[in-house]
């Protein structure tokens, strides 16, 4: 290094982190619609190199595929309002930076308790106080799953990721142990019990859900941005020393937040087995709770940009279902182009954090 | 008995592979929730070079190539992803735990369409791969339980005992464990923070998809389950049950493949009881994880596992 010292080295590009709203909303807009833009457009001519078919008759086979009659409308709906509570559920803790990656196994947990419930206790008591039991049943579970490993993050510190990645499995296996040991002919495909499920809204399935992960999405906005207990969380997300500092008992709040966040999963798992599926599987969540994760970051943690987050992930998976079926190709399509538009829009971060300055002409700076 | 465990020393392998590549990626500072993506990557790869390979020279197939032109596809496959994984971590300072569920999510896929396209049946191009030493089988039970193996796990306990030996008696690996202990330090001593990431998680990568090439062709005999990103997560466990440490991991690999084939091979146990069998594996990492963290300092993970680093920023 020390010869080349004398002669000044500069880098062509150099990286120069911008400052805390030197972009306009408009122009933070601008960039994600680009990279949207991009990665539609990399996902269209990769379709395209694959099948043969005209890109935009792909665009347009994706667009039929959510928004082509009410029933699919519907179904992109229901599915956006599962993402979306699952997304919402995991939000507190994410904003905490405690990286809960268990929501997967929490809401599978949660579906469990409800259809145990639904299976043990369905005609042993009137139908209201089975919805109580039902929900209360839901929501512990959730609620245990979810604070076994804040506990242990809040008094020793351990890793809650991998943690909280374990407890997936756990759940899948418990599970899987409940088809083969309840389900008496042994096929482990539990028959759906509807006459136990969610009352049913005008006749739609899915109203419901709907409603109520709106709702949802409403009371955790409020929460996050108004309560106290969001601002707590909020200092401890941005700093644990400061919230010591300024008196915030940090153990609580970890523990707290995340009883919250394993509530929300246990209402997934509810809305899931008893508003929507009757019966439980391990594929039941379906991944749902690794995704939430993407959607809630790429929104900031806000959950009203969560739903526009939500749906972009939706859009994609039906659309791409859609191309799989017209096209005849596999439905793997769905997860490659999801995974290409979720690293085009975590790409694009970047360049809202950041600026990229060009070296400057040696002539003007002399 | 024996059976059970040379089952469990080819499972074991797989792990060894994956979590040995996730060390080293760790190591760096990375955690790479996309190894699970990596290794179905790396396994359809491999398997998919074998296919072209056997379609475009028919029936002179020289055995040779036949087991090291899939070991490279898998190789480059993994660190191709890994390569993505880095460019936005590193370069683009992406958010590592969002961007290796992507590569989750993206690698799955992509080795799904792979198959789909090939097909899901290599048993011809696995018989290369499960030959083992001719005399084997004349040993007795040391040579069915120390001999009989087939590339793949020699190939492991290769790479494992050289990774130990590279990160903890070499420079390089000396560097590679102060980037992941503290990058502004290293920055400062004039270690290119950035080159080891990106270097340490393409190698580690490309390892992980050795990994999942040898799931497919030795342990389930060339016959493909789409369950390859399973394997990926049990990876990711065995590297923190091991410490971050890739000789611990030779024996850990084993205990989680005797945990993981144990339900087939232990008589008495029910139809419904394996379900919970299968869950060991599981139950002693979170249990390792506890007690690591209850402990003194030692053994714990690498200071800056996680954290992007930004000269600027300090």
């Amino acid at each position: 290094m020390a010869k080349t010292e004398t002669k000044k080295h500069t880098p062509l590009l150099h990286i120069v982190k911008r400052d805390q709203g030197s972009l306009t909303w408009y122009n933070r807009l601008l960039v994600r619609g680009i990279a949207i833009l991009a990665a539609l457009l990399v996902a269209g001519v990769l379709i395209t190199l694959l099948t043969g078919k005209n890109p935009i008759q792909v665009y347009g086979s994706m667009v039929s595929g959510v928004f082509g009659s009410p029933r699919r409308i519907w179904n992109m709906l229901q599915g956006l309002a599962m993402l979306l509570c699952v997304s919402l559920a995991v939000t507190p803790a994410f904003k905490m930076k405690f990286w809960n990656i268990g929501a997967e196994g929490q809401v599978l947990i949660s579906g469990l308790a409800c259809v145990a419930t639904m299976m043990f206790l369905g005609d042993k008591m009137p139908t209201v106080v089975l919805l109580l039991v039902m929900t209360a049943a839901s929501v512990l579970a959730g609620m245990i799953w979810a604070v076994l490993p804040a506990v242990f993050k809040a008094y020793w510190n351990t890793n809650e990721t991998l943690f909280t990645l374990m407890m997936n499995y756990v759940a899948t296996q418990l599970v899987a142990y409940f088809l083969k040991v309840f389900v008496k002919d042994g096929s482990g495909v539990l028959t759906p019990m509807p006459q136990y499920g969610l009352p049913v809204l005008g006749n739609q399935a899915y109203l419901l859900n709907i409603l109520l992960v709106a709702l949802l999405t409403v009371l955790v906005y409020v929460y996050l941005k108004y309560s106290k207990q969001g601002y707590e969380i909020a200092v401890v997300g941005e700093s644990e020393n400061t919230a010591r500092y300024i008196g915030i008992n940090v153990k609580k709040v970890i523990i707290r937040t995340l009883l919250v966040s394993g509530a929300m999963c246990g209402l997934a798992g509810l809305l899931l087995v008893g508003g929507t599926n009757h019966t439980i599987s391990t594929t039941t969540v379906g991944g749902r709770g690794f995704t939430a994760i993407m959607v809630s970051w790429l929104a900031k943690f806000n959950p009203l940009y969560m739903v526009l987050t939500s749906f972009l992930v939706i859009f994609l998976e039906k659309g791409a279902q859609q191309v799989s079926t017209d096209f005849r190709i596999s439905s793997s399509i769905s997860d490659i182009i999801t995974g290409i538009i979720l690293l085009f829009i975590i790409g694009c971060e970047f360049f809202l954090q950041y600026r990229v300055v060009m070296r400057k002409n040696r002539k003007e700076n002399a | 008995m024996l059976a059970f465990l040379v089952s469990a020393i080819r499972l074991g392998m797989t792990f060894l592979l994956g979590s040995t590549g996730e060390t080293i990626t760790e190591k760096s500072g990375h955690l790479n929730l996309g190894i699970p993506g990596v290794m179905c990557v790396g396994a359809a790869c491999g398997c998919y070079a074998e296919y072209m390979y056997f379609t475009a020279v028919g029936s002179n197939i020289i055995p040779l190539l036949a087991v090291v032109i899939p070991l490279l596809a898998a190789l480059l496959g993994g660190a191709l992803m890994g390569l993505l994984f880095s460019f936005l971590t590193v370069t683009l300072r992406a958010n590592q735990n969002v961007t290796g569920l992507a590569i989750t999510t993206l690698g799955v896929g992509m080795s799904e369409y792979i198959i789909d396209e090939a097909s899901t049946i290599f048993t011809k191009g696995s018989k290369y791969f499960t030959a083992s030493l001719p005399f084997a089988d004349d040993l007795g039970w040391f040579g069915e339980l120390f001999l009989d193996y087939g590339v793949f796990v020699y190939l492991a306990l290769i790479i494992a005992v050289s990774t130990t030996y590279v990160l903890n008696r070499t420079r390089v690996g000396l560097h590679l464990r102060a980037v992941g202990e503290n990058p502004a330090t290293a920055d400062a001593a004039g270690i290119n923070v950035s080159r080891y990431r990106y270097v340490a998680t393409c190698v580690g990568c490309g390892i992980a998809g050795l990994g999942g090439l040898s799931f497919i062709m030795d342990y389930l005999n060339g016959n493909w389950e789409y369950c390859v990103d399973a394997i990926g997560w049990l990876a990711i466990a065995l590297v923190i049950f091991t410490v971050w440490k890739p000789n611990l991991a030779i024996i850990g690999s084993i205990v989680f493949g005797a945990l993981y084939v144990a339900s087939s091979y232990i008589v008495g146990v029910s139809f419904a009881g394996k379900e919970l069998f299968k869950m060991l594996p599981y139950i002693v990492t979170i249990l390792v994880l506890v007690v690591t963290s209850m402990r003194s300092k030692k053994n714990q993970p690498p200071a800056a596992l996680g954290l992007p680093y930004f000269r600027e920023e300090r």
